[in-house]
């Protein structure tokens, strides 16, 4: 191993928002009083600064530290996924903060922390290097937080890392390397390791680490909880940054270390992605609180999503790119709205609260509501365009049953996500019902972008999916 | 290149969303905008009338633009003798609609909002040429149509507009893959990356390979029709929506279900097609006699006027699939005449409805003694929904039975059952509506009808007679597309089967040809 300062140099993002995360850290300990609005656009302007520098570090094939950090296309498009997901986690929390009595600068911090470790996931092409990006995002994200949704997310997240690390360890003994370009070679030259059930079953646990964190069936069960536990800000963060990176390093590791395994694991994951989408959907459906409702939607987008690591081709790829993108912006989206919505120090956000709010707040009411269809996949919405750019890869491959699975669970999903929308506009505002949203104006811009971006992507695709081709050209 | 046609489209969304910024209160300036734009719009769309070449089958006043250009998307319009009357009947309706809209008392202004939207969404879905762009448009509709019953609709209107999404969702859903099969079997055949209805016309697929294609294309565009089984939304979304809403869907938004067979599902499996005939004959005709039947136990006559949709479509696809010039021009024509008539009667009932608040038939009796004026109107529709010559329904059922009969004889022997029991619903409701003892107390003082209700109602009768009485200034329009039509699907037919059946299923051929 040897290091170059040019190594150095292609760490700089992830330096900026590490030396945010101090400076708000600074200021929370030596300014006055105990609030910190500033620690907001401190961290704000963090992002902004680590996305100037992304352009400049990532190049195409670019890679890193020997190896084991990429800043290729496909990292620099995650990282201004991740940079959305920040900065409109930050927009978010301002006013939320400020109602909830806990603006102090190390929640900012954390997020910061965290995005710095979303960020080596998505760049890392080493298994050691993923492991401890991984780390470093679930540890930030523990502390993010309440206190019950905490522990349970930490024992069960603990349990996932150590089968993740046991596989890299089972992967390590049989092809004796953890880069995965190496790994590739590793498999190719060597005949017959393929089938090596050590190999295998390496793989099969790194697989249970994702499907982990992804929230995929059966490892699922934790989401709701810790969805409707945790802030409602970093339910958004979490439901939208880590399954970013989560699915980046996922996608990046299964199509370039273990094509090898595919005929055996992509059956596995067929069966996965099918029951992942169904439950979530389903489960959906029976819900009454609109947070939970929202994490069951969220293991029904992983379930998707899963269609892309199926299907493991660039084409594939641009899918994913485009949805975790687009869902980024939807999601928070739709969170901002709960924010706005809910009440200060109301962990329970009840469909019934949304009656006949559309009319009463017409601008939140059209925002929830466009967030609501492009969840469902419905044109002219950015989260159409995702889905049919997945689908559409996958029956490429031939996976038209897949599809067709797929397609049939998105009819299904519509019922919840119109249901929002029954309780928006077709129920009457109940005469008792307490006036005044929580919308200070940092969440009507992100929810303002939110809708702008989703409506534009919808429409006019065409540059982003561009983008997102030049970005899978490593695969 | 002219763009008469995304002036139609995108005048009535310019329309809506300038309603966004007006003050609700002012509800005089909303609906007089509204009416405007809808007016626009149907001036806008009469130049296509004259400037529309008879003679030339194809495509016209054809627009093309690059969308999405590396996967072969296109914004690509164009309209020929299937699409422009259908297209007219659109902005025609939606003037009328929004005439009979004025006396909405509740939310007036998201209610001509989406009212224009969905203008935007319906005449986008008949001009589109690009398989993409219509899926766009095809769910688009969705959107208003769903708000509209929802909001404005009546007791169980959620139940309705749920149902009403969510079937056709599923339908679509199935659609946008077979989409999706259809665009990489014609990049595997060698072509370029293609939404492309007209190239796609092209592709020859063999027998065993159209028929899931097909099956699923059929799927979403039966249920739109609605056809047998599949019409269950119907009655309800009829008669929860608005009485606008109700025009609409009737007049325009099942038709985009017979539109979607002529247009997409026909003409690109023809061999399906051939396989399915039997089979769609059979559920066309269960589908007449059945809502007839249905229609005329309904004490809603709001419900009635519903079921006997199902038993006209049914007539519609009947002729469609006969196959034949004088079927499938008659089932075209049929659809028009049944936005026509059905979409009045509709109004008509909407009429009655707003000065009684009931539609049951039980609740009146008699009333042609204190409203003559709209018991003649209503005669006149209720003779053109039965098809008596000289107006237009009977051209079409007319045309279609001469189609099915060629086509067979079972069929059309069935069929005209459903003509007697057409009469036989219609009549006796209008019997127990309109006359004997005028014994209901709240009927007595009904008004007859006003200057509003008269303007949008004679249109339409003069429509019904303009059809009927010479029904040449439509057909020339329609025939020479249709008989290229049949040509061309005859022809397509023939190469098709030529082809053979193919050994693999169509998940081998994708996957093998893209490895």
């Amino acid at each position: 191993m040897n290091f170059q300062l040019s190594d150095l140099a292609t760490l700089t993002p992830h330096m900026v928002l590490v030396g945010t995360a101090l400076l708000v850290l600074m200021v929370e300990a030596f300014g006055h009083g105990n609030r910190r609005p500033e620690a907001t656009w401190i961290s704000l302007l963090g992002i902004v600064i680590a996305a100037a520098t992304t352009g400049m570090v990532c190049h195409e094939n670019s890679v890193g530290f020997s190896g084991m950090l990429a800043a290729d296309g496909y990292t620099a498009f995650f990282y201004v996924i991740i940079y959305v997901v920040g900065a409109l986690t930050m927009l978010i929390s301002a006013d939320y903060l400020k109602s909830e009595r806990r603006e102090h600068g190390e929640y900012h911090a954390l997020v910061l922390l965290a995005m710095v470790g979303m960020m080596l996931m998505a760049g890392a092409t080493h298994l050691m290097l993923f492991f401890l990006a991984l780390e470093t995002m679930s540890i930030a994200i523990y502390a993010l937080e309440g206190v019950e949704s905490c522990f349970k997310y930490f024992l069960l997240g603990a349990f996932a890392s150590g089968f993740m690390l046991y596989g890299i360890a089972l992967v390590y003994a049989s092809v004796g390397t953890t880069q995965i370009h190496a790994i590739m070679e590793q498999l190719a030259t060597v005949k017959g390791i393929g089938e090596s059930p050590l190999l295998l079953a390496g793989v099969a646990l790194i697989a249970v680490g994702f499907l982990f964190k992804v929230a995929a069936f059966p490892f699922h069960s934790w989401t709701p909880d810790v969805y409707q536990g945790a802030p409602t800000s970093v339910t958004a963060f979490m439901a939208t940054g880590v399954k970013a990176a989560v699915f980046a390093a996922f996608f990046r590791i299964f199509t370039i270390a273990f094509p090898a395994t595919a005929p055996i694991m992509t059956s596995a994951f067929w069966v996965i992605a099918v029951a992942t989408m169904t439950m979530g959907n389903f489960a959906a459906i029976a819900q009454t609180d609109l947070k939970r409702m929202l994490a069951y939607s969220s293991i029904a987008h992983a379930g998707y999503l899963m269609v892309g690591i199926i299907t493991a081709t660039p084409e594939a790829g641009v899918g994913m790119l485009f949805y975790l993108l687009t869902y980024a912006f939807m999601n928070i989206g739709a969170f901002a709205c709960i924010i706005m919505v809910s009440k200060q120090g109301e962990g329970r956000t009840n469909l019934d609260d949304l009656s006949g709010l559309g009319f009463k707040y017409p601008l939140l009411g059209a925002a929830l509501t466009i967030f609501m269809f492009s969840m469902a996949g419905l044109p002219p919405t950015a989260g159409f365009i995702g889905k049919f750019l997945l689908f559409k890869a996958a029956i490429n491959e031939g996976y038209i049953w897949l599809a067709v699975l797929g397609v049939l669970n998105s009819a299904a999903s519509v019922y919840f996500y119109l249901r929002v929308i029954v309780y928006l506009y077709f129920k009457p505002r109940p005469e008792d019902a307490p006036t005044g949203l929580r919308a200070g104006s940092a969440i009507t811009i992100a929810t303002a972008i939110a809708v702008g971006v989703i409506l534009v992507l919808g429409v006019l695709p065409g540059a982003v999916v561009r983008l997102a081709e030049a970005a899978v050209t490593v695969f | 290149m002219s763009y008469i046609l995304s002036t139609l489209i995108f005048i009535p969304l310019l329309g809506a969303v300038a309603l966004l910024f007006m003050n609700k209160k002012s509800t005089g300036l909303i609906k007089g905008w509204a009416f405007a734009g809808a007016m626009v719009n149907l001036a806008m769309s009469l130049p296509l009338w004259w400037q529309f070449e008879s003679a030339n089958p194809g495509m016209q006043f054809v627009e093309k633009m690059a969308w999405v250009p590396s996967l072969g998307i296109n914004y690509h319009l164009g309209i020929d003798g299937i699409s422009i009357l259908l297209v007219l009947l659109t902005t025609f309706l939606s003037v009328i609609c929004i005439m009979a809209s004025f006396t909405v008392d509740k939310r007036i202004k998201e209610y001509m909002f989406f009212f224009l939207f969905l203008e935007t969404g319906m005449i986008g879905a008949l001009t589109s040429l690009d398989l993409f762009l219509f899926y766009i448009f095809w769910e688009v509709m969705l959107i208003p149509m769903y708000f509209l019953i929802g909001v404005w609709g009546g007791k169980d209107r959620i139940y309705a507009a749920v149902k009403f999404f969510i079937f056709t969702m599923v339908g679509s859903l199935l659609m946008l893959v077979a989409i999706l099969v259809l665009y990489f079997m014609n990049i595997n055949a060698g072509n370029e990356a293609t939404f492309s209805i007209i190239e796609l016309y092209n592709l020859n697929l063999a027998p065993n390979a159209q028929f899931w294609l097909f099956a699923a294309f059929c799927l979403a565009f039966a249920i739109k029709v609605p056809m047998f089984p599949v019409h269950t939304w119907l009655a309800d979304a009829h008669t929860q929506a608005p009485t606008a809403g109700s025009v609409i869907l009737a007049g325009v938004l099942l038709k985009m279900g017979t539109y979607g067979f002529l247009r997409f599902a026909m003409p690109l499996f023809p061999n399906a097609v051939e396989q399915f005939t039997p089979f769609m004959m059979t559920l066309a005709v269960i589908g007449i006699i059945y809502g007839a039947l249905v229609a005329m136990v309904q004490k809603d006559i709001k419900r009635l006027v519903a079921y006997s949709s199902v038993s006209h479509l049914g007539y519609v696809m009947l002729g469609i699939f006969a196959l034949n010039a004088q079927g499938v021009v008659g089932g075209l024509y049929q659809s028009l005449n049944h936005g026509i008539s059905t979409g009045a009667l509709f109004l008509l009932v909407g009429v009655i409805y707003e000065r009684r608040h009931t539609r049951m038939i039980s609740d009146f009796g008699g009333i042609a003694k204190v409203m003559p004026c709209y018991a003649a109107i209503f005669m006149i529709i209720m003779m053109s929904s039965i098809g008596l010559p000289g107006l237009n329904g009977f051209v079409g059922e007319f045309l279609i039975m001469l189609g099915a009969f060629m086509a067979s004889k079972v069929a059309a022997a069935f069929a005209a059952s459903g003509v007697i029991l057409a009469a036989a619903y219609m009549l006796w409701m209008y019997r127990r509506v309109f006359f004997g003892e005028l014994d209901k107390e709240e009927n007595k003082e009904l008004k007859d009808l006003n200057g509003l209700e008269w303007a949008y109602l004679l249109p339409m009768v003069f429509f019904a007679f303009w059809m009927g009485v010479y029904p040449a200034s439509f057909l020339n329009k329609m025939e020479p597309t249709i008989e290229q039509w049949l040509v061309q699907v005859e022809q397509k037919r023939v190469a098709c089967a030529e082809l053979g059946e193919q050994s693999k299923s169509l998940a081998m051929i994708l996957n093998e040809d893209a490895d």
